[in-house]
């Protein structure tokens, strides 16, 4: 058997990988997909607990998590698409009215 | 029935709700209509408890309405003392009050149009209900505290009424300074009246009167706790000395006179003011075992009332010499409770709410039917030169007799009331309290003497100068009458006024009629009543000094003075002293050398030095500091999230690194 | 080496280059087809740890229908590029490397140090009776309807307030 801390080890690549995504990319369709590889990465973690200790609420959380990704996806799509509409570009670049 | 009590409270205070939140949506003659409602209701409620308490047998009754404080041991309630005594001062206030409220209807109409603010209507029966409202919380009350919240109630409505033109009098600060100095000479009395509750529940650990009473009968005092109730009751005298307008505390009362009439004749003649000798009867039971502060009390009270005699008698605003009338007459019933004669005490209260009230009101009308004069002169003449004198200077007045046909004759019957003339009420009231002296102390007697001396003297003097001779203005020559709204109370009150004696006729001998001492016997179910036998010499005395000071003041302005700028005929008599009577022996001068000026001084010096330099520099320049380290730090805010999701980031990333560096 | 390990190494390298991919891609296009291959290979692992069910559901809801919503809406955009090359936030990129970096490197430290056991392999199944039981629609279905299924109901609001936001999101300005 594979020992669990590879899982988690991979995981936490993706999850950086992830991570510099969201940082680092201007397009705001593709910083989503980066959360969803994070959020991916988290999934992983959790069923790998799930098997390590014989317990399938893990598998049942990656299942709630599967549900608020779709409930995110659908309304950061419609955003982008609003944003779209109102800026013509969904660079993040443009997007800095929280200026201080 | 005695379960009603709250309503002579609640009616009062839902006038006053319904006026301050909707008294605009209302208008002038709703708003007014319900305020007078409202004191009515509370009237006859009042009259159903007097009516319950005969059922009782005139016992008393505790009507507790709702748990207030409880901290540990210590515990107070709201709830109402339905005896005698508060049932008499419940009658009172809320008879008088609801006459003073019809009387406001018409007299604010002129008075808001006079002042230029008809808006303010409403306003002023707001603040009036709340007036009703708190003195019947604190002649109802069964404890202290309740007293307390009632005592600083009417204590605002004061300051409150005295400013209702705050924008007007002298440098259009005369009227708010005047509420001020109220407030603030109250507040010392107030003062005393706390640290005498805090003592009270120190030593007796309660404050409710019948639970204070009860522990009181039974208490066998040593020295210190001799003390202690001395101490006690001087203090209550403090707050009554501030309430009541008494030595050295009175000099907030002459000034209260900027508050439109109707409130000099409710709170500051007829009800507000007593609230120090209801206060002291109350405590008799504490009074009683403090006998120096009895003799103090007494000797204040006398001392005021000779005081304030004697500025009155040269005072020229007719609303001022019956300010200081009030002072001396507060210091009579002061005197009486001072030797244990809470029954003449009381006595004189009511007759004196009922006279002075009518005085003061009557002074209303001949002040509007001088200004009605003033305005329809003004028309007829001309912009003459004295066109804008204060129509209230009775120097300016003069030959009023024949054009105030209702006016005039109440005024009269007020003006003889309160000189003490047989067989109006003021004279049997007075004469119970020459009586008591008599008996008991000779010195304070031949003092109150000589104070009723000057009242009579003060009185014969205003009802000349404002009545008779000929007219010194246009004002007064075209003074026309009040309208039936003002004179309809006024004739109530003149009727009271004549016949209030016979709410305490004394025994003449063995040929008492059925009804004499009504008030004696109805008191005497809650505090303990002596029944002196009548004194021919004392009444007889009282009488002659009435007429003789009358007849005195005939002969010094009997001849009519031509003009207004004629010297006063008192004046040749007494020399420089007539000066410091008119200036009112320099006491505020004095107080003002004295208190206000450090105080001020010192004031500014905290303002200046203190607040501004130390306080508000400090404050300031930590607002400055945080002002510039938000706008430095603002500097990374650059508006891009991806810059803000960089910085959870990293917070992440160290509070990973912690755990794995802490473990 | 087990065929195991292999197997594993293999499909993380492949998911590793599918997520960096994903990250690199100038296209949107690319990235999101990057990604579903990421979650395929991902899906894999699910089967490997005993999860089926979860391994289904990935691949028709994660790489089907989420993943055609966003390839729907870069089309719909046409934004499979943007125009202008960045000129803000010059630190941003080598920063975060350097970040995520010391972030894998922390989470490598703490797996290096755990303790002996705690996170080493499971136990294989006994039977295949009880490989098949684990994981399967049946028993996660049984733990999701008894144990969770207060969350469960709470989840259907979820997305029905999804569904509400994005239809309220989209529609257009001038039929408001």
């Amino acid at each position: 058997m594979i020992p669990t801390s590879y899982y988690l080890a991979l995981s936490a690549v993706l999850f950086a990988i992830g991570v510099t995504g969201v940082l680092t990319r201007r397009n705001a369709i593709i910083v989503f997909m980066s959360v969803e590889l994070m959020l991916n990465s988290a999934n992983l973690t959790f069923v790998a607990f799930a098997r390590q200790f014989m317990d399938l609420s893990g598998q049942v959380f990656v299942f709630f998590v599967m549900v608020v990704a779709a409930a995110e996806v659908a309304v950061g799509l419609a955003l982008i698409v609003a944003i779209f509409r109102s800026k013509q570009s969904i660079s993040l670049d443009e997007l800095n009215q929280l200026k201080g | 029935m005695f379960s009603l009590v709250p309503l002579v409270v609640l009616f009062p205070l839902a006038g006053f709700a319904a006026n301050a939140f909707f008294g605009r949506q209302l208008g002038a003659a709703r708003a007014g209509l319900l305020a007078v409602l409202a004191a009515g209701a509370a009237f006859l409620v009042a009259v159903v408890q007097l009516a319950a308490l005969a059922g009782n047998g005139f016992a008393p009754v505790t009507v507790p309405v709702a748990e207030w404080l409880r901290v540990g041991d210590f515990h107070v309630a709201w709830a109402f003392q339905v005896d005698t005594l508060s049932v008499t001062m419940m009658l009172v206030v809320a008879g008088v009050g609801t006459l003073i409220h019809i009387y406001a209807l018409g007299y604010m109409r002129e008075d808001v149009q006079h002042n230029g603010d008809p808006g303010r209507y409403p306003r002023f029966f707001v603040y009036l209900n709340l007036f009703l409202a708190s003195m019947l919380v604190l002649v109802g009350a069964d404890n202290f505290l309740m007293l307390f919240v009632g005592w600083e109630g009417v204590g605002l409505c004061s300051y409150l009424l005295i400013g209702f033109w705050f924008e007007k009098g002298a440098a259009g600060l005369g009227n708010a300074r005047a509420a001020m100095k109220a407030f603030v000479v109250n507040r010392i009395g107030d003062f005393g009246l706390l640290l005498a509750m805090f003592l009270i529940y120190w030593t007796f650990g309660t404050l409710t009167f019948s639970e204070l009473f009860e522990r009181l009968k039974t208490v066998r005092l040593d020295a210190t706790g001799q003390l202690i109730v001395t101490a006690i009751t001087l203090l209550l005298l403090l707050g009554a000395t501030g309430k009541s307008a008494q030595l050295p505390l009175y000099v907030w009362l002459p000034d209260a006179m900027a508050g439109p009439t109707p409130v000099s004749a409710l709170i500051h003649a007829a009800t507000m003011v007593t609230a120090g000798i209801y206060m002291i009867t109350r405590n008799h039971v504490l009074f009683a075992l403090a006998p120096q502060s009895m003799e103090v009390v007494a000797w204040i009270g006398a001392a005021t009332a000779l005081f304030a005699g004697t500025i009155a008698v040269a005072q020229t605003d007719i609303k001022r010499v019956l300010a200081y009338s009030t002072i001396s007459q507060l210091g009579f019933m002061i005197a009486a409770v001072g030797l244990g004669a809470y029954v003449a005490g009381m006595f004189h209260l009511v007759t004196h709410a009922f006279f002075k009230a009518l005085l003061f009101l009557s002074a209303g009308s001949v002040i509007q039917a001088v200004e009605r004069g003033g305005a329809q002169g003004g028309a007829h003449a001309g912009q003459s030169a004295e066109a804008h004198h204060d129509p209230q200077d009775m120097r300016f007045m003069g030959g009023l007799w024949g054009k105030l046909p209702i006016t005039q004759w109440v005024f009269l019957i007020g003006a003889l009331a309160l000189a003490g003339l047989p067989p109006l009420a003021g004279f049997f009231s007075k004469d119970e309290i020459l009586l008591d002296a008599f008996e008991h102390n000779p010195a304070i007697f031949w003092v109150l003497v000589a104070a009723a001396f000057l009242t009579a003297f003060y009185m014969g003097r205003q009802l000349l100068l404002v009545f008779f001779g000929q007219p010194r203005s246009t004002a007064a020559a075209h003074a026309t009458e009040s309208p039936a709204v003002v004179t309809t109370p006024l004739i109530i009150l003149a009727l009271l006024s004549f016949f209030g004696g016979l709410l305490n006729l004394p025994k003449f001998g063995l040929y008492g009629y059925a009804g004499s001492l009504l008030l004696k016997e109805f008191l005497s179910f809650s505090v303990e009543a002596e029944a002196l036998p009548f004194n021919a010499f004392v009444a007889g005395l009282s009488t002659v000094l009435a007429l003789a000071a009358l007849g005195l003041a005939y002969v010094l302005y009997g001849r009519a003075q031509a003009t207004a700028q004629d010297r006063d005929p008192l004046a040749a008599l007494l020399g420089p002293v007539f000066g410091w009577l008119r200036d009112k022996w320099y006491v505020d001068e004095l107080y003002g050398f004295l208190v206000v000026t450090p105080f001020n001084t010192l004031s500014q010096l905290a303002a200046r030095a203190l607040d501004l330099g130390g306080v508000d520099m400090t404050f300031n320049n930590l607002g400055e500091l945080a002002r510039a380290v938000g706008a430095g730090l603002a500097r990374f805010q650059l508006g891009y999230a991806r810059r803000y999701a960089l910085v959870m980031f990293l917070g992440a990333v160290a509070v990973l690194a912690y755990f794995l560096i802490a473990r | 080496m087990t065929i195991e390990l292999v197997l594993f190494f293999l499909l993380a390298v492949v998911a590793i280059g599918a997520a960096v991919g994903m990250l690199l891609s100038k296209n949107a296009v690319h990235s999101a087809l990057f990604l579903v291959l990421n979650f395929a290979t991902v899906a894999f692992f699910f089967l490997f740890l005993g999860a089926p069910f979860i391994a289904m559901v990935q691949v028709t809801v994660y790489a089907g229908a989420i993943m055609v919503l966003f390839l729907f809406v870069i089309m719909l955009l046409g934004a499979e590029q943007l125009r202008q090359p960045s000129t803000v936030l010059p630190w941003q990129p080598p920063l975060t490397v350097f970040l995520a970096v010391v972030f894998v490197g922390a989470a490598w430290l703490y797996f290096a140090n755990a303790g002996p056991g705690s996170l080493a392999a499971p136990p294989p199944f006994a039977t295949a009776e009880a490989a098949g039981a684990f994981g399967s629609p049946q028993a996660v279905g049984q733990t999701l309807f008894q144990t969770y299924v207060l969350p469960f109901e709470i989840t259907s609001f979820l997305l029905l307030i999804g569904m509400i936001g994005a239809v309220v999101l989209t529609r257009d300005d001038k039929k408001r």
